[in-house]
């Protein structure tokens, strides 16, 4: 699965894709405590569930596709998560670095440009706003 | 397609959904909506922002699934789709 309302297992998901990979590259996105000078208390995901999974599949798929020796694996939570918690994962894996930066950083560009998951930022008086990348 | 020139159109039925700031604007999260077969993904978004003022305000159609797949404005609704139209995605 790759949408999930737990905490990420990055170990778990590091052992997915380590093989006989000269390099193994890990992005983490984690909730920061600001945006746009708002300060952020939490933010709450939301997911087209069964969309957000299969985009996320199709992007792995994509990327192996892309990087043909990478092996790559990506999870996004989903709920309401607290500054400092992790929300998205990507680990590639390649026999050089080279190839498993550029598939982990091609992976988490195209999750945020395409898998349906949006978020509500929470600021400290108790107002929320989504989130609209496009404007800004 | 008409069998008879003015016989109305049979209807078909496809369930929309709603996420987001969408759904906020809707006041609601999915929709079953009865529209004439041939019906294309722009004119249910056309249809949709005229009862919906919040999201006409949107100054083009947005990013559309159909069945969970991204589709254009020209795909053809069929009986029993689920259709949503996205909000900017925000991932990440």
């Amino acid at each position: 699965m790759h949408l999930t309302f737990n905490p990420i297992d990055v170990a778990a998901l590091l052992n997915e894709v380590r093989g006989s990979d000269g390099g193994v590259c890990l992005f983490l996105g984690v909730v920061r405590n600001e945006n746009e000078g708002l300060p952020t208390v939490a933010i709450q995901y939301e997911a087209y569930g069964p969309m957000a999974e299969s985009e996320m599949a199709r992007v792995a798929r994509q990327i192996e596709e892309d990087w043909p020796e990478s092996r790559v694996r990506i999870q996004h939570r989903a709920g309401r998560l607290e500054v400092g918690e992790v929300s998205v994962a990507v680990v590639a894996a390649a026999p050089h670095r080279r190839e498993a930066f550029e598939a982990c950083r091609a992976a988490i560009d195209r999750v945020k440009a395409t898998v349906p998951i949006w978020k509500k930022e929470f600021h400290p008086d108790g107002s929320s706003a989504w989130v609209d990348p496009t404007r800004g | 397609m008409p069998l008879f020139a003015g016989v109305d159109l049979p209807e078909m039925r496809v369930n929309l959904l709603y996420f987001a700031s969408f759904r906020d604007a809707a006041g609601l999260s999915e929709q079953v909506r009865e529209l004439p077969e041939g019906t294309r993904v722009a004119q249910l978004w056309e249809a949709v922002a005229r009862e919906i003022p919040r999201l006409a305000a949107f100054p083009a159609m947005p990013p559309a699934a159909v069945n969970r797949e991204y589709v254009d404005g020209e795909t053809l609704l069929r009986d029993g789709d689920e259709v949503a139209f996205l909000p900017p995605v925000a991932g990440g």
